[in-house]
C-alpha cells in the first residue's frame, strides 16, 4: 500500500515538475514564466519529500521557492513598464535552436555515460541533527567556502549597485 | 485506519480548526477593536453579537463573484489558492498537545516558516492578476516587505535551537517544564538571554502577519483595500480567512517558542498534560489579543521605515543575539573546562 502510494505520488510530483518547466519555456508571459518557475521548485521540494530529505526539501521550499522567486517576481515587475509588455513574441533564431540543441546534445551524452551510484537508502533516514553534525564537521571547509564565495558576492553587489556616494 | 484515511483526516482537522477560528478571531476583532475605540462592537445579531461573522459567512456564499476585466483570468483565480493553502499547511507541525499535532516534523519550526513563506507570493499574484494599481502596489509592498522580514525571523529563533538542540517544536516545549527559583515557570521568555530575542521575534512576527504597525499591503486609509482591492464574494472570503489564520499560526508559534506552548507551572504534570489543548488554545488566543492591542493603538509605519528597521536593525540585532547565544551556551562552558 504505501508503495503504490508513493509511487502515485512520484508520478505526480514528476508530471509537475515537468510539465511546470515545459510551460514555463513555451508561455509568452513573462510573469506567468516567473509562477511556473515556482512551481517547478516546489514539486521538485516534493520529489526530495519522497526520498525522506526533509532538511533540503524545507530549505527548498525557503530559499528557492520562498526568497529566489520572491526575487525574480519583483525584478520583473519592477523593470515591466506597461502591463502589455508581460507577453513578449516567440522568436526562434538559428543561433538559439543551434545552442540548445548544442546543450540538449551535450546533456544526452553526459547522462548516459555518468556513473549513476547504486540507489539504496539507509534504513532509517537521517536526522536534521544528522545533517548538521556531518556538514560542520566533514564538510565544514567546503561549508565556509560557499558562504565566504556568497559574502564576496553581496559585498560585491552593494559595492556594485553603488548607493548615494558613487 | 489507513495511513491515507489517517492523513485526509488530519487534514480535515486542520481545516476545520483554520475556519472555526476565522469564525472567531473576526468576532473577536471586531469586539475588541470596538471596545478600544470607545465603541460596542457589533450586538444585534445574537448576545453581543455573536452570530454576526455566521451572517457574514452566509453574505459571503451568496455574493456575486466579480472578476475585473482586464484582470489576468488564471492568476485571478489561482491567487486565493496560492494565499490559503500554505496557511492551511502550517498547521500540521503546531503541537497542541504532547501527542496532539498532525505530524512529528524533526525541524518543526523550519517547516512552519517554510509555509508561511510562501503566503506573500500569494499576495503578489492577486495584486498583480486584479491588474488595478492599488493592488499591485499592495502586492508589491507584500514582496519587498517579506525580503524585509524573513532574515530577522529565521534568525531570531535561532537562538532557541542552539539552546535546546532541536528544531523540532514538541521537543522545544518540552525544554521548557520545570520552574526556577520554585516559582518562575522555565519559559524562555522569562530567561534574561531570550527576552531580547523574542522582541525581535515579535516585530518579525507582526510583520510577518501583516499586523498594524506593518499592514502596508492591505493599507485601507491609503489603497482602498491593497491588493485585495478586486477579489469580492468567497474569493475575498479566503484571502482573508488566511489572514485570520496566519495570526493563529504566529500566536501559536510564540507561545510554543516562548511561553511554554501547552504546559501549564506550577501543577503536577498529569493535569497539564490533561489540559494540554485547552491551555494551548488559551495561551494562543491571549497572545491575538495582545496582536489585536496593538492593532487598536498604533499608527502605521511608512513602507521605507520598515525596510531601515527589517535591514538595518533587526537583522545585525538577531546576528549579535546568535553569537551571544553560541558564546554563552558553547564557549563559555569550554573555558570553564578549560581554567577548571
Amino acid at each position: 500500500m504505501p508503495e503504490t502510494v508513493n509511487g502515485i505520488a512520484f508520478f505526480l510530483l514528476a508530471f509537475a515538475t515537468i510539465g511546470g518547466a515545459v510551460m514555463m519555456l513555451s508561455t509568452r508571459n513573462v510573469v506567468h514564466a516567473a509562477f511556473w518557475l515556482l512551481e517547478t521548485m516546489l514539486a521538485t521540494a516534493g520529489l526530495y519529500l519522497l526520498l525522506d530529505a526533509e532538511f533540503l526539501a524545507l530549505v527548498q521550499v525557503l530559499v528557492y521557492a520562498g526568497a529566489v522567486s520572491v526575487l525574480v517576481l519583483f525584478t520583473i515587475m519592477l523593470t515591466l513598464r506597461r502591463r502589455e509588455d508581460a507577453v513578449r513574441p516567440f522568436e526562434p533564431g538559428w543561433g538559439g535552436m543551434a545552442l540548445a540543441a548544442l546543450f540538449g546534445g551535450a546533456m544526452l551524452v553526459a547522462i548516459s555515460r555518468a556513473q549513476l551510484p547504486a540507489a539504496k537508502l539507509p534504513e532509517a533516514p537521517p536526522t536534521v541533527a544528522d545533517f548538521g553534525r556531518v556538514l560542520f564537521t566533514q564538510w565544514a571547509v567546503p561549508f565556509e567556502i560557499a558562504s565566504l564565495v556568497l559574502l564576496v558576492a553581496l559585498v560585491g553587489a552593494v559595492w556594485w549597485s553603488g548607493g548615494d556616494r558613487r | 485506519m489507513s495511513p491515507l484515511a489517517a492523513s485526509l483526516l488530519k487534514v480535515a482537522a486542520c481545516l476545520g480548526l483554520m475556519l472555526a477560528n476565522g469564525v472567531v478571531m473576526i468576532w473577536m476583532l471586531r469586539k475588541v477593536l470596538g471596545h478600544l475605540h470607545l465603541r460596542y462592537g457589533p450586538l444585534e445579531a445574537g448576545p453581543s453579537g455573536i452570530f454576526q461573522t455566521t451572517m457574514d459567512v452566509l453574505k459571503l456564499l451568496t455574493k456575486e463573484d466579480v472578476t475585473p476585466n482586464a484582470a489576468d483570468r488564471a492568476l485571478f483565480y489561482v491567487a486565493p489558492l496560492a494565499v490559503f493553502v500554505p496557511s492551511l499547511a502550517a498547521y500540521a507541525a503546531l503541537p497542541f498537545a504532547p501527542e496532539l499535532r498532525a505530524v512529528r516534523l524533526d525541524a518543526g519550526l523550519l517547516y512552519t516558516f517554510a509555509a508561511l513563506s510562501l503566503v506573500p507570493i500569494g499576495i503578489l499574484m492577486a495584486g498583480w492578476a486584479s491588474a488595478n494599481k492599488w493592488s499591485l502596489i499592495g502586492g508589491m509592498r507584500a514582496a519587498a516587505q517579506q525580503i524585509a522580514y524573513e532574515v530577522p525571523l529565521l534568525l531570531s529563533v535561532l537562538p532557541i535551537v542552539m539552546l535546546v538542540g532541536s528544531a523540532d517544536l514538541g521537543r522545544i516545549v518540552e525544554a521548557q517544564s520545570g520552574v526556577w527559583a520554585g516559582f518562575l515557570p522555565r519559559w524562555f521568555i522569562f530567561d534574561p538571554l531570550l527576552l531580547p530575542t523574542f522582541v525581535v521575534f515579535a516585530v518579525a512576527a507582526l510583520i510577518e502577519t501583516n499586523q498594524t504597525p506593518f499592514d502596508m499591503s492591505e493599507a485601507e486609509s491609503e489603497l482602498v483595500a491593497g491588493w485585495a482591492t478586486e477579489y469580492s464574494a468567497m474569493k475575498f472570503g479566503l484571502l482573508f480567512l488566511s489572514e485570520f489564520s496566519n495570526q493563529f499560526i504566529i500566536s501559536a508559534l510564540a507561545v510554543t517558542l516562548f511561553f511554554g506552548g501547552w504546559l501549564l507551572p506550577w501543577v503536577p504534570e498529569s493535569v497539564s498534560v490533561a489540559l494540554a489543548p485547552v491551555t494551548f488554545l488559551l495561551k494562543t488566543y491571549v497572545g491575538i489579543f495582545m496582536l489585536m492591542w496593538i492593532r487598536g493603538t498604533y499608527p502605521r509605519v511608512r513602507i521605507d521605515t520598515l525596510m531601515q528597521l527589517g535591514w538595518k536593525r533587526l537583522i545585525p540585532i538577531s546576528l549579535a543575539l546568535v553569537v551571544v547565544m553560541g558564546v554563552v551556551i558553547k564557549a563559555l562552558p569550554a573555558l570553564a573546562r578549560v581554567v577548571g
